[in-house]
């Protein structure tokens, strides 16, 4: 990115900088990601898309401030990510990040209160925001009678109730069945359409990333990489969905033949198209 | 060979249909109430109550048909023996001594086992030195220490509150601390993410996702801490002030009153019955049952 281009951007969200992610299992030390940097700016609907391997969950905790990057910067509005905190909630793949022994609404109000909020004005807040997600009827349900997506949604409500800068979601949907997860998607955008949060979600589904994402960065794997940042076209009208699938089509050869064509280079058959990546 | 061949043949074509949902006859309901016997028998006191009934009778005849008074008698004379008891006799201060006692060991216990879980959790020589604490004194009996506190805190309440502590301890702190290593990853990170730490993280996170094995930890440790205390009295006697079931009973097994002896008995089953089935089951039914953390 050239200097000229960075003076006529806005000053982003969040700025990740030559962020480095290891973490350690029992006997090894791993290194999820190396040196990527990307920017967020508000509004956007930013989806870090790559295959297994790749990092992009474990990113995604370093900028939720669970995991300290072992190199580089994670800036939120300026100011360095240190430690977890409501500014940057997360929505997680499992259905038991709900708490059990508290009702749908006192799931969502808990953590306004926890941090300040009135109580009958995070009770209010949790109600309007179930209405969003359209469970109006179920404040007073306790979670283990919820099915998967309602929960799901009940995640999404607190984590929106909570008015974080950024939205964060690690697979959100993909415990879900497909009908489910395809209804869910399309309740997220209309959600972005009233609310008009910032959302970085992770996703290694590419049709999901396209249907959810305004613009997406691919990683390649092992350890993560940049290897593409990509603008998602409209989806309105016919020549929408046109480009949509050339977009499929595009990031399904980046992420693939970049595979074959690295894998041919270690087998020592073609030496030269490394040099290029 | 034949079946081979007719599996590779293309799919049976058939021709599509679209049809109108059928509709629902008129007196089809839906859902339906079950008969009332089916009802009265899904509630649990009715079914424990009514097995407690068949218990007493067949202890009823058969003490009967034995005509012993010495060797089992009848639950009539049991009964008998307790209302007299209640009524001209001792049982009532000698139970609430008791109960006293086992309450003060029991929070005292509970008391320490916080301390010692808490340790656990939050450092790895404190979870060692649990796990290795557990592994030495948790298969010793208490009434084994009663000896030695009797030694080291003479003949009174201090020394059957000290084995107490031993009998509520180890197991409320092993089950405490294995529930807490099972609250699963998500909620730790969701509790962090909402800015919870330290000790509002561990009383709004930790203890209500680890209640279940909790609850199990207290209902164990206060069977252990209940028949620690009748054998504690049982076998050294009047320790403290008037006694309690325990020496209730010995004192009546002495006097060769069998009826009585029975009496205390089943006022110290009477009693565990009651903690077990009103208030922990009261405590299950309004925390992890609804919860659905319990089936």
């Amino acid at each position: 990115m050239s200097a000229a281009s960075i003076a006529v951007l806005p000053h982003p969200l969040l700025a990740i900088r030559g962020v480095t992610v290891q973490y350690k299992t029992a006997d090894r030390l791993v290194t999820a990601t190396h040196r990527v940097s990307f920017d967020v700016h508000s509004g956007d609907r930013f989806v870090l898309l790559g295959p297994s391997g790749c990092g992009k969950s474990t990113l995604l905790k370093s900028i939720a401030g669970f995991i300290a990057p072992t190199e580089g910067e994670i800036l939120l509005d300026g100011a360095s990510v240190r430690q977890p905190g409501p500014d940057r909630v997360m929505v997680f793949q499992e259905f038991d990040q709900l708490m059990p022994w508290k009702t749908v609404r006192e799931n969502i109000a808990f953590p306004l209160v926890a941090n300040g909020t009135d109580r009958k004005l995070a009770r209010e807040k949790a109600e309007s925001y179930l209405a969003r997600v359209g469970l109006s009827g179920f404040s007073e349900a306790y979670p283990h009678t919820l099915s998967g997506g309602m929960k799901q949604r009940v995640a999404i409500a607190r984590a929106m109730a909570l008015e974080p800068k950024i939205l964060l979601m690690d697979e959100p949907f993909a415990a879900l069945d497909a009908l489910t997860r395809r209804k869910m998607q399309e309740e997220l955008l209309r959600l972005w359409d009233d609310v008009g949060f910032t959302l970085l979600f992770v996703t290694h589904s590419i049709e999901e990333a396209i249907v959810v994402g305004s613009r997406i960065l691919l990683l390649s794997p092992h350890p993560g990489r940049v290897r593409a940042e990509l603008n998602v076209p409209s989806r309105h009208g016919e020549a929408g969905g046109e480009a949509q699938s050339a977009l499929g089509r595009r990031i399904h050869h980046l992420l693939f033949d970049e595979d074959d064509a690295q894998t041919a280079a270690q087998a020592g058959k073609t030496v030269s198209r490394r040099a290029h990546g | 060979m034949a079946s081979q061949v007719l599996h590779r043949q293309a799919p049976l074509e058939r021709a599509e249909f679209i049809r109108p949902v059928a509709e629902v006859p008129a007196d089809l309901r839906i859902v339906q109430t079950l008969p009332w016997y089916e009802r009265i028998y899904a509630l649990d006191p009715i079914r424990q109550f009514s097995l407690l009934l068949i218990l007493a009778a067949i202890w009823q005849v058969y003490a009967l048909w034995l005509d012993n008074n010495l060797v089992l008698p009848s639950f009539g004379s049991t009964l008998e023996a307790w209302w007299d008891s209640v009524a001209r006799g001792p049982l009532l201060l000698r139970a609430w001594t008791s109960i006293k006692l086992l309450l003060m060991g029991y929070a005292a216990g509970i008391a320490v086992a916080a301390i010692l879980t808490l340790l656990a959790i939050s450092t790895r020589l404190g979870t060692d030195l649990l796990n290795l604490l557990t592994a030495m004194f948790n298969p010793l009996p208490a009434i084994a220490l009663l000896p030695l506190a009797l030694l080291w805190f003479g003949l009174g309440e201090k020394s059957l509150i000290f084995v107490l502590i031993h009998a509520v301890l180890w197991p409320l702190a092993l089950n405490a601390y294995t529930g807490f290593q099972g609250v699963s990853e998500t909620l730790r990170l969701a509790g962090q993410s909402f800015g919870l730490r330290h000790l509002r993280f561990a009383v709004q996170i930790l203890i209500p996702a680890a209640f279940p094995a909790i609850l199990t930890g207290l209902k164990i440790g206060w069977a252990f801490a209940w028949r620690t205390l009748i054998a504690a009295e049982l076998v050294f006697g009047v320790s403290s002030g008037g006694g309690g079931l325990g020496w209730f009973i010995f004192e009546n097994r002495n006097q060769l009153e069998i009826p009585t002896v029975f009496a205390g008995l089943l006022t110290v089953i009477v009693i565990g019955l009651a903690v077990e089935s009103v208030i922990f089951r009261t405590i299950e039914r309004i925390t992890v049952r609804r919860w659905g953390m319990q089936r």
